[in-house]
Order: structure tokens, then sequence, then C-alpha cells
């Protein structure tokens, strides 16, 4: 008799589904392997002599000093914003909490590029917005964003709502007798809050600010858009000019500078999950709302500062973002007569690059939602039924791809799929973005259906069996509907995320298999800002409409599965 | 149908054993329950029966057809045998004709038969005009009869409930006891029915197993577990009453025995030869002016017609009935009339042999 573990059955049929779980580790986690052999110079020679020459090189170490500057004052300002809203949102009687969770959310929907593009629309002399309004700097004065504080601004509101959520969440698991035993004990609103509420909360504070911080270190638009017109240059940034000025020549070298910023980020996502685990720790009892504190005649004055801080992040920036895409040239001002479209059908109809992009963007997008859904059922259906030492591994390691920078996992990419047997090489076309894009939002789709089918009661199953389905037959009638909802919106944030990508496209694309994100930042590179700005525009529109989709079936999905709601 | 036979199953949880040398056969249209404590191994055993589990060792027959044992094992959808979850499982996406008609589908019964069958199975259960409805708009009666009516609709050859009336109130309770009782004698069905409440176990079954610690300790009829414990744990499980220790045994003779327990020499039915403990339940306790135990009364609970009393001797807690309320801390007198001797396996057979009074 074989031996089983749990009470988990043997049979064949589940033995032949778990071959599955071969090509996803494969393609998940093969790229990210490759790297690691790269860099040590495996199939050359052992050898760490190439690994120290370029690590040891003056531009490694100022971008590394780049990357952790603007990483870590972004990281400070998204825990100042984040922890502030986290904790208005969580424990005051402020109202429509929703449209305020939602809106704190669009920054990090929004392309990184985008935001940028959107800011420097804001700032600098020739700012559509400004001009039109009288009160532009004069010309020649320098755009106040190329530098490094503002790359840490920009990073800090792009990730705010990681520490948000995070900390929200956190929030929400302190049982409200903790704060019921702290207020019998005499302890009133601001001093539970302070004495009960926050230290039981730093851990969350302390694993969003982790999170926040390896986001940031691999944030690649944002450096892009702003540093490089200012020649400062993050890891990211560099290996992006040394790919695109030199070509394969340099790719050991930027394997290894990919290596050296996928382990800073390791540290992150290790340190983030430690901080997670001890936050559980010692909290027993029913969580519950644990502190409703009433702002009693001072609730308009916060709702008033936090509408107006989102005004300033969200609502000025796309404003400019819009002038500036409706003016007929770059400088002249927009006034009733000077308003056109013409950037907007020039990019949407005209442009045969914009055009192509659109159509790379959604179709990989779409690809990418479809396979991984397709595969993220069966996948998150094995994890949760048939837990083994290998799926146990595979659940572990399947956040890497999408929790390493960008950067690592196209440089990975290009290793693993540059040379395949039998001379096929799968680079400059759109498939080895695709392969990239399954293996970074793998995890995307299969958190949410993991969760949905870890709230399947398994006597739904067993019934089905004893009734003489099998497993194909229950994966397709019983499991399939009833988690379908969450691979929906699992899906459908899949595409969000495929189509807003620009890190890894940036480094993948070639003429005729550019996405928007690469194109976007190409028009803004060779000074075509109102292009770029109405393209931008259309991906903000489109964004915000997906992300209402989400919003507006929330309430038919089950818990967890969509990010923003808890 | 089909009768049902367990051959020394074993069943090991992380190394514990859950269930230890199973060995039970069941009859054809028999109606079994599985009586036990949280813990003590009933669910395994129907999830073994089910093929939810595999043995670690032994054999279990269907009908003469071996399903899990000797290298053999049926898988669960090839078992032909009908369970009702403890949480009905039934599937939300469907209706109720649909969660019934499934087992059907899967069996790739013709849609005219299957329409047939279903209505039959909906008819039998009371549903017909619920047939559209979603779960979600059920009662917890009216759930409980769809997952009956869908493990019957597929003629299994054997039907498991799995505590199936846990999750409904008293009165509902009392209600389904009667369907399933009523639903078995139309049937005809092979029946295992798990549960940890003694009274449905007692009144709906035909025989009743009583499990602790992964073993069957006593597998009888209804009245003879509660006449007739044989061990200390059955006699104490099932049925109201005291279990204690003797002190001392005479020679039995035809099924009668003297013992001495209470500091008393008590006529007792017996079928050992060396009993160690007396069982007495509250209908052989009584209050008698003029008996030889002294006894305190601890407690007093009106059950509907009569009192139930516990009572305090010097070294024992016995349990009465009266017809008339007493109060706490009263003297009474009492007797002992035809309990129950017995030899506990797990008790050494007492040294001292009364002489023959």
């Amino acid at each position: 008799m074989i031996a089983t573990h749990g009470n988990a059955i043997s049979r064949s049929p589940d033995r032949l589904i778990s071959l599955l779980l071969l090509p996803v580790v494969l393609i998940a986690l093969g790229p990210v392997l490759r790297l690691l052999a790269e860099g040590f110079g495996i199939g050359s020679g052992l050898t760490l002599a190439h690994a120290t020459e370029v690590l040891s090189r003056d531009s490694t170490l100022t971008a590394l000093q780049h990357s952790l500057v603007t990483a870590g004052s972004g990281t400070l300002i998204s825990i100042v914003i984040g922890a502030a809203f986290a904790f208005v949102v969580a424990l005051t009687d402020i109202r429509a909490k929703g449209a305020l969770v939602f809106c704190l959310m669009i920054p990090m929907m929004i392309p990184p590029q985008i935001t940028a593009l959107a800011w420097m629309q804001v700032t600098g002399p020739s700012s559509v917005l400004l001009t039109t309004l009288g009160i532009a700097p004069p010309l020649g004065s320098p755009q106040p964003l190329h530098s490094a504080w503002g790359i840490a601004i920009l990073l800090g509101i792009q990730h705010a709502s990681i520490v948000f959520l995070t900390l929200r969440a956190g929030l929400r698991m302190i049982p409200g007798d903790l704060v019921e035993a702290a207020r019998i004990s005499g302890a009133r609103g601001w001093r539970v809050w302070a004495q009960i509420v926050l230290p039981l909360s730093l851990p969350s504070l302390a694993a969003g600010a982790a999170m926040t911080f390896v986001t940031a270190l691999g944030n690649f638009g944002i450096p892009a858009m702003l540093g490089i017109p200012a020649r400062y240059s993050t890891l990211p940034t560099l290996i992006y000019q040394r790919l695109s000025g030199m070509g394969q020549s340099v790719l050991p070298e930027v394997a290894v500078l990919a290596l050296l910023i996928g382990t800073v980020a390791l540290a992150g996502v290790l340190a983030g999950r430690l901080f997670l685990r001890r936050r559980a720790y010692g909290l027993v009892g029913l969580s519950g709302q644990p502190l409703v504190l009433s702002l009693g005649r001072k609730r308009s004055l916060v709702e008033a500062a936090l509408w107006a801080f989102i005004a300033l992040v969200l609502v000025v920036p796309l404003l400019a973002l819009l002038a500036t895409s409706l003016i007929p040239a770059y400088g002249v001002p927009l006034t009733l007569e000077t308003a056109t479209l013409k950037a907007w059908v020039e990019v949407l109809l005209n442009q045969p690059v914009t055009r192509r992009a659109y159509a790379n963007s959604l179709l990989l997008a779409t690809l990418a939602a479809v396979i991984l859904m397709a595969v993220a059922i069966p996948l998150a259906w094995i994890m949760t039924r048939r837990p083994t030492r290998l799926t146990r591994a595979v659940d572990t390691l399947v956040d890497l791809p999408y929790a390493l920078p960008g950067v690592v996992l196209a440089i990975s990419c290009i290793l693993a799929f540059m040379r395949l047997p039998f001379g096929i090489t799968l680079y400059g076309s759109l498939t080895i973005i695709l392969l990239a894009y399954l293996s970074r939002f793998l995890v995307v789709m299969l958190r949410p259906v993991q969760a949905a089918i870890g709230q399947l009661d398994p006597a739904m199953e067993e019934a089905a069996a004893s009734v003489g389905a099998r497993l194909g037959r229950r994966l397709r009638t019983i499991v399939l509907p009833l988690s379908a909802p969450a691979a929906a919106a699992g899906a459908i944030l899949v595409f969000l995320t495929a189509v807003n990508e620009l890190t890894v496209s940036a480094l993948l694309w070639v003429g005729g298999t550019e996405t928007l994100g690469v194109v976007i930042f190409n028009l803004e590179d060779s000074g075509d800002t109102v292009m770029a700005s109405a393209l931008a525009a259309s991906i903000v529109a489109l964004v915000i409409l997906l992300m209402g989709i989400v919003q507006l079936s929330a309430s038919h999905l089950p818990k967890g599965t969509v990010p923003w709601q808890g | 149908m089909a009768g049902l036979s367990f051959s020394n199953v074993s069943k090991l949880f992380a190394g514990t054993p859950a269930l230890n040398g199973i060995n039970a056969e069941i009859a054809e249209s028999e109606f079994v329950a599985l009586l036990g404590p949280s813990g003590c191994g009933k669910t395994t055993l129907l999830r073994l029966t089910a093929g939810f589990e595999v043995p670690d060792s032994g054999t279990i027959t269907l009908g003469g057809q071996v399903l899990a044992g000797s290298g053999t094992f049926v898988a669960p959808e090839d078992r032909n045998i009908g369970i009702v979850f403890q949480s009905y499982a039934l599937w939300p996406h469907k209706t109720v004709a649909g969660n019934v008609s499934y087992p059907l589908e899967v069996r790739r019964i013709s849609a005219v038969e299957r329409k047939r069958r279903v209505a039959e199975a909906l008819e039998m259960t009371g549903l017909s005009a619920f047939a559209d409805r979603a779960p979600a708009q059920l009662s917890g009666g009216q759930r409980q009869r769809v997952a009956l009516a869908r493990c019957l609709v597929a003629d299994p050859r054997a039907v498991l409930l799995d505590e199936p009336l846990a999750n409904l109130d008293l009165a509902l309770r009392a209600a389904m006891q009667e369907a399933f009782a009523a639903f078995h004698r139309r049937t005809g069905a092979t029946m295992l029915y798990v549960t940890h409440d003694q009274t449905e176990a007692l009144a709906l079954a035909d025989r009743v197993a009583v499990m602790e610690g992964g073993r069957i300790r006593q597998f009888a009829s209804p009245e003879a577990l509660y006449d007739r414990p044989q061990d200390c744990f059955v006699a104490g499980f099932v049925g109201d009453g005291a279990v204690i220790a003797l002190s001392a045994a005479g020679q039995s003779a035809a099924g009668r025995v003297m013992v001495q327990a209470l500091g008393q020499q008590i006529e007792a039915r017996c079928d050992s030869t060396v009993p160690t403990h007396i069982c007495v339940r509250p209908e052989q306790v009584r209050l008698d002016p003029a008996g030889p135990i002294r006894a305190r009364v601890s407690a007093c609970t009106y059950q509907g017609g009569r009192f139930r009393l516990v009572l305090e001797t010097d070294a024992e807690t016995l349990v009465a009935h009266a017809p008339a309320r007493a109060r706490i801390g009263e003297e009474v007198r009492l007797s002992l009339h035809n309990p129950w001797a017995f030899r506990d396996p797990a008790t050494p057979a007492i040294l001292r042999v009364m002489q023959d009074a």
C-alpha cells in the first residue's frame, strides 16, 4: 500500500495532473535559475572573477548608491502617505472610504512612466497647465523633477498604496477585545491608538515598508524618465542603457548587475516575509473593527485634507497630462481655439507604431490572462488538495518572478531563451515577452484562485466523486464554475498589470514587438511629448475602466480576490 | 443493495492509529449506526468506506467485491456508494434538480430517463415544488432532503450518512429521524450512519457500533447495548445511570450472580463467570424508605412526567427517576433491583470470591 500524506488519496489521475507542475516550474522559475548560473560563470568555468570585476566598477557602485537612496527615500514617503491613509481609513468614521481607497490605488495601477510623464507636465517651464494658467517658470529654467528628489517623491506616491494595503490588513487582524480591554481600563481614543493599536500594527508597517522598498528598487519607468535626462543612473536604468547601447555582448556584465539588484531585492522580500509572519504572533481573539474613533466636528476637515491630497497627486497630474495631449504642438498654450484631438487621432488611428503597440500589448495581455487562467485552476487545485513537498516549494518560489525587479526577470529570460536547442532563438519575438509575462504574472492569477478553492468545502468534490465523477469532470463541473469569479478577477488583474508593463518589455522589445509602455517611453525620449501624453491618457482611461469593472464585481468575489478590498 | 464487511481495518494519521483493527459485518438492508465521542474514528471509518481514505491494512468488501485491501483499491468514483455529508455539500452553482440529476449525467443516463428519475427522487423526498430553486434559497431541512435525494437517485449499493442531523434544530431533527426511518423501510438500503448523538443512534439503527479510541467497543442492537453493556465505556456512554466497581462477586448460575457493591449484597443479571462491574440504570434504582442504601440528593431536574435525581451514596453516584420533586440535600433510602453485572476487559478479575449465600 502506498503511504499517503495527510488525508490525501493517492490515485493515478492525481499523479498525472501533478505533471502540470513541471512546465510551470520550468517557465516560472527556470529563467531565474539560469541567471544564477550565468552570474557564477557556470559553463565558462566556475569563477567569480568576472562578477568581482563588474561589481567593483565606479559606475556600478554609483548606480547601486543611487538605487538605495531613491528607493529608500521613496519608501519613507510611501510610509508617511500610506500609514496616514491606513490609520484614518481603518480606525475613524470618515465617509466614502471605498471611493478614497479606489483613488489611492490608481497611482499604483498606472504605469510608472505615465506617472513620471504626467508629473513632468505639472512642473517645469513648458508645462501646458502652468502656461495656460500663466504661472509657468521662465523658459530655460530646469525641470525640478529631473533629480534624485524628483525620483524619490514620485516613487513614494506611486507605491504608497502598498504600505496602505499591508497596514490596513494588519489593523484588521487586531482583535477587538484587546482594544476593548484597554478602554475598560480607562484609555481613550488617541491613547488607545498610540499605546495599543500602533505597537500591534508595527510588524505590518515594517512588512509594507520592506515590500515598498523592493518595488521601488525595481522601478524602471520613473528613474528612466526622470534620471536619464539628468544623467542620474540607478541599477535598472544602468542595465537598460548598457544593454541598449552595446547589445548582447554585454549580457554577462548585465547579468551580474541583475544579480546584484536581485540580491538586494531578495533581502527585502525576506525581511518583509519575516515581519508578516511575526504580525500574527500572539494575536488571539476575534478580530474585528478594532477601533472606531469618532472625529466629531474635525471629520469634515480630515476628509477635506485626504481628498485634497488625492486631488494633488492624482487629479492635477492627470489633468496636466490631458492638457498636454490636447494641444497642437509642444509649447503652444491650451485655449478653446488651440484645443485639438489631433494627437489622439494620430496615436489611436494613424501612427503605425502606436497602433502596433496597442495590438501587441492587448494581445500579450489577453494571452497571458487566458493561459494563466487555464493553468491556475488545476495548479491551485493540486496545491490546495494534494499538497506535497514539491507543491509547497512551488508555492513559495512562485512569488519570486513577481517580487524580483523586472529587469532581473528580463535579463533572465534573455539568457534562458536566447539560445534554445536546435538553433531556435526566441529573442526578438513576441513569444519571449509572453513567456516573461507568464513567469512574472503567474502569482497574480494564482493567489485569487487559491483563495477561492481554499474556501470550497472539499465535500463538494467528494460528493461528486461518490456519484462517479472523475477528476477531470470534477474540475470542469464543480471546481471551475465555483472558482470562475475569482479566476475572472485574477485574469483582469493580469491583463491590467500586463498592459501597464514597461520594465520587462523595455529590455525584450525589438522593432515590431514594441508594447505600449515602450512606445510612451520612446515618444517622450524623442521629444514627442504631446503624442506620448495622448497615448498615456488613453491608457489611463483603459486602466481606470478595468479597475472599475473589478471594483463593481468585488461583492460577488471571494474575500481576498480584489487586492484593494480587504 | 449489498452487505458491507470490514476485516482488520487499520488507519494511521501521522503515525497515530485513528482506526485499530476494525472487524464488522453489516448485512444487506441493515441500518447500522456508528456511535462514539469525537475523535473515536467513526468518521474515518465512513470515509474509508466511501474511498476518500486508503486503509493502511485490512480489507473492506461490499457485496463480496473487495473495495480496499490486499493490493486492490476501488476509487470512490467507481464504488457506487451514496453519501450524505454533514455540510450537505450541495453545489451552489446548480439548482435542486441540477444537483439531483448530476449523478445520472455522470453515468450518461439518457435525458428522458434522467428527468423521470430526478422527478421520482424529488417526489420521494417531498421536494417536487423546489426543483428549480438554488440551494441557497432552501431551509436546512430542505437542503438535507436534497442531499438525500441526490445520494439515492443513482441507486447506490450502500448509503453513508455523516452526522446528517448535526446542523438542524431540535424539532427538525425529530422530523428528519422519522424521514430516515421511513426511507430505510421503503428502499431497504444498506445504511451506515455516523453520529455522536446516542438518542439518534438508538432510535434509528437496527444495530449500533459503539466506537472509542479507534476500536469498536461493542456492536449490538440498541436494547442489548442498554441492557447488557460489555465494558465500562459502553455502560457509561450509552444510556443514563451509573457504573460501579465490584468489591467481590459470587458464583454465577443461569444468568444470575450475587455481587458485593455499595456495602450490600445485590442480585444481578450476568453472562460472565467473573464480573468486575455493575451497570445501574435509573429504573433499577427504587426509592424505598425501607431500602438498605442511604443517599443524599445532589441534583433534581424535571424531565417531563418525572424527575431525574442524582443521588450521592458514601462512595458512588447513582441516578434515579422519581414521581415527585426532591429537595437538594434531602436524605433518602433506596434499593437496587436487577442491575447488570459484566466483566470489563481492561480490569483485572476480582480475586476475592464471595462465599455462596
